[in-house]
């Protein structure tokens, strides 16, 4: 029987870790994709799920730690398409191994980190010296977005099949669209070759503007600029009639409004290969919660109405939204001490995905944990990730959740470098105890208890 | 006026905007005195951190300081803290080791003089944040009003011009709405939001119906933004929005916020006019913001912990 790959895409990095022999015992596993869900002793032997006995049974190994799993739930880690590492330029707002720390402690196994950077990953050069160094720092997997077009002026391709060879798991200008249609569609020509998605942040800066919020009562009644819907509508529009000219694949980022989804749902019924994805502060929190101008709620795109929101997560119960993407965007501290409309745009979100969504949508029963947990996993199989699950046989990327554990955001600091969180002070609901990624285990609560089993 | 600051005119409520207009009324009498100053606030320093110039505001809010008998320092600081290389919470840090009473802050962006009171001890006024709000502009007008027409209740008040960027109407909304007035917000499209109307205002772009106004609240146009991308051309403007001689009915009165672009948004025959109070309205602002210092530092609604006594004959009262 041949080693199975350990991580889930040999374009991602991760750093070496000591495969996992651990049993967790009498917990509830639950894997929708697999068709899971029982109560068993999950047994991880050499890295990889090697059994879901029944509990007790003494299936457990004879060397290795045992962790209480009563009352808890294992669930496959999650996988985000979309977060800023802020390395190379900016290591003093997050850095390789600060933010996928961040990500294990939020029960992810696998993040995709965008060009956006300082330099912009437009060179294969930097994204094979940025997966070297993901090789000796990363926690979890990290795969890496190159720009579509140089510097991300919007003006002219990258070498995109070397930048393909070179291991880009994607291609995306993210924080910017790419501005001119005529490159976006050559981008589409240019997929025909290394087969990868385009991974679109869609936004018109003219109709952006000065804006600093979502454009709607609250912005006119602060007296902010504000960011219409049509500013992404209108692109979101553009690439997907682009995409049906050239028989592409794309995918959009952090979809925000109601007729961007309207948008996808014409596309897809017209047969385009468009997937997208969501935040959670998008999911949760709506323009109103901005009315107290607190810059960790300063975001692009912005926090829409609350109908937009309503339709956000209709849109995710019904499938038209494929996946759950944090854009973790971390900032130094002093520049969100600003005035609203100068801070920087962005929330961090790796470590409260799971529990906000759960405290907010799960708990009053809007949304099940099976669907949660398949969208905050399904990243994976809209980049071509193979998907963390907990078949027998599986590589260890599951994470342990306790659901009735309330926490307090912040409480405690946080792994990522920054702390401009939108949820900042809020009391959540579920916690994540441990990850593992890539067999090993990456992440541990301090509340958590293991036993070891001597050899 | 139970809070500590005045950030927004929303926060008074109709029953703190009316103790603020009768305060004002006896600060008013002062300045009809040969020698115009209470001892109210001796010993107390007022600073004025503004961020961007106005000159208006700005002398309006010293000489009601000074005649309080208030230490008032001004400190002009560049519209864009980064630029300086201070960023505005250091600002804010720095002045606030002078233990003042109170800042009042003008900047150019929403919410700053929210920010100045999370980051400081002092009372904070907010004399004009971005385009969000000037609350003692709304003080100073509705006491105007009140003064020359002798009511507020039921006034129909048309606001004209440049709504979309200007606090002055934000405020002006919220606060002659609370006192019982009709607003009519009007201009181009490209200056009057639609959801303006959220604040209890109706909405128009052209001036059909003003005839029936009793007030007509003109607002400074920025001539680059007619000129530029915003409204078609200054010529349409004019054409469509001057208040002029013809326009003008007897019995109405014009409000401006200053400083008026003559010939723009109001022809200067307007201004001149014995219809006009916007000379008026200068001259109520250091009234208004008088009463607004001793609300905040001497009155109900002071730092009980900060505020040294003041002795009732001290102050004024209302009349
Ligand atoms: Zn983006």
């Amino acid at each position: 029987m041949s080693e199975p790959a350990r991580t889930l895409h040999p374009a991602l990095a991760v750093s070496e870790g000591a495969p996992a022999n651990l049993t967790i015992a009498g917990v509830r596993a639950l894997d929708p994709v697999a068709g899971i869900d029982q109560v068993c002793d999950l047994v991880v032997r050499d890295g990889v799920v090697s059994s879901l006995a029944e509990p007790g049974s003494g299936a457990a190994p004879d060397s290795g730690e045992v962790v209480d799993g009563s009352g808890r739930v294992a669930v496959p880690a999650f996988v985000d398409p979309h977060v800023h590492l802020r390395t190379p330029g900016r290591e003093d707002e997050e850095d390789i191994e600060s933010g996928t720390r961040a990500a294990a402690a939020g029960g992810f196994c696998c993040v995709v980190a965008m060009a956006n950077t300082d330099p912009v990953v437009d060179s294969p050069e930097l994204l094979s010296a940025l997966r070297r160094r993901a090789d000796r720092e990363a926690r979890v997997q990290v795969g890496f977005a190159a720009a579509v077009t140089v510097g991300q002026r919007g003006d002219r391709l990258t070498d995109t099949t070397l930048l393909a060879d070179a291991g880009a798991v994607c291609f995306s200008d993210d924080g910017l669209p790419v501005r001119s249609a005529r490159v976006m569609r050559q981008a589409l020509q240019c997929q025909r070759l290394h087969g990868l998605p385009l991974v679109l942040h869609e936004e018109d800066p003219d109709l952006s503007g000065e804006g600093a919020m979502h454009e709607g009562t609250v912005s006119v009644r602060l007296g902010v600029a504000g960011i219409p819907w049509a500013s992404e509508a209108v692109m979101a529009a553009r690439d997907v009639l682009l995409a049906e000219l050239e028989d592409g694949r794309i995918h959009l980022q952090h979809v925000s409004s109601a007729r961007t989804l309207a948008i996808v749902e014409w596309a897809r019924a017209r047969g385009v290969a468009v997937t997208c994805e969501v935040t959670p502060h998008h999911l949760l929190l709506c323009d109103e919660d901005v009315a107290g101008l607190d810059t960790a709620r300063k975001m692009n795109p912005p926090l829409r109405s609350a109908g937009d929101r309503t339709a956000l997560r209709e849109a995710l119960r019904s499938g038209l939204i494929d996946c759950i993407a944090t854009d973790h965007a971390p900032h130094a501290q002093e520049e969100k001490e600003a005035p609203f409309e100068e801070a920087p745009m962005g929330t961090t979100g790796l470590e409260t995905a799971f529990a906000a969504l759960y405290t907010d949508l799960v708990v009053p029963g809007e949304l099940s944990l099976a669907t949660l947990v398949e969208k905050l996993t399904a990243g994976a199989s809209v980049l071509g990730f193979e998907r963390p699950s907990l078949k027998p046989g599986s590589v260890a990327n599951l994470c342990l959740v306790d659901l009735d554990k309330e926490w307090t955001v912040g409480e405690n600091g946080f792994e990522s470098r920054s702390a401009n969180n939108a949820f900042l002070g809020r009391r959540l609901r579920g916690k994540v105890l441990l990850t593992t990624s890539a067999g090993a285990v990456v992440w541990r609560d301090r509340s958590i208890l293991m036993r070891e089993v001597a050899a | 006026m139970s809070a500590r600051h005045l950030l927004a005119i929303g926060d008074l409520g109709r029953e703190g905007i009316e103790r603020i207009l009768a305060r004002a009324e006896s600060f008013a009498e002062v300045a009809g005195r040969p020698i115009k100053k209470v001892p109210t606030l001796r010993g107390r320093t007022v600073i004025n951190l503004f961020m961007e110039p106005s000159t208006r505001t700005q002398s309006s809010f010293e000489l009601a300081a000074k005649r309080l008998s208030a230490d008032v320092v001004t400190v002009k600081a560049q519209g864009s803290s980064v630029e300086k290389g201070e960023s505005f919470k250091d600002t804010v840090l720095t002045l606030s080791a002078y233990d003042p009473s109170a800042i009042v802050v003008r900047a150019p962006h929403a919410g700053a003089a929210a920010l100045v009171a999370r980051w400081s001890r002092a009372s904070v006024i907010n004399a004009g944040d971005g385009k969000h709000e000037h609350p003692t502009q709304a003080l100073l007008d509705l006491f105007t009003l009140r003064r020359r027409l002798g009511r507020l209740d039921g006034l129909r008040v048309w606001i004209i011009g440049d709504v979309a960027h200007s606090r002055v109407a934000r405020s002006g909304i919220v606060a002659l709405r609370t006192m019982g007035c009709e607003v009519t917000v009007c201009g181009p499209p490209t200056l009057v939001p639609r959801a303006i109307a959220e604040l209890g205002c109706s909405v128009r772009y052209d001036l059909a119906g003003v005839e029936r106004a009793d007030v007509i609240y003109a607002l400074r146009v920025q001539r680059e933004r007619i000129a530029g991308i915003v409204a078609p051309s200054l010529r349409e403007y004019v054409e469509r929005w001057q208040i002029d001689g013809r326009r003008l009915r007897p019995g109405q009165v014009v409000m401006h916020p200053g400083p008026v672009n003559r010939g723009v948004e109001l022809a200067s025959e307007v201004c001149d006019s014995p219809q006009s109070l916007i000379v008026d309205q200068v001259e109520a602002g250091v009234a208004v913001r008088m009463a607004v210092l001793y609300e905040l530092l001497a009155g109900a609604g002071g730092d009980g912990a900060r505020t040294p006594a003041v002795s009732e004959q001290e102050a004024p009262q209302p009349a």
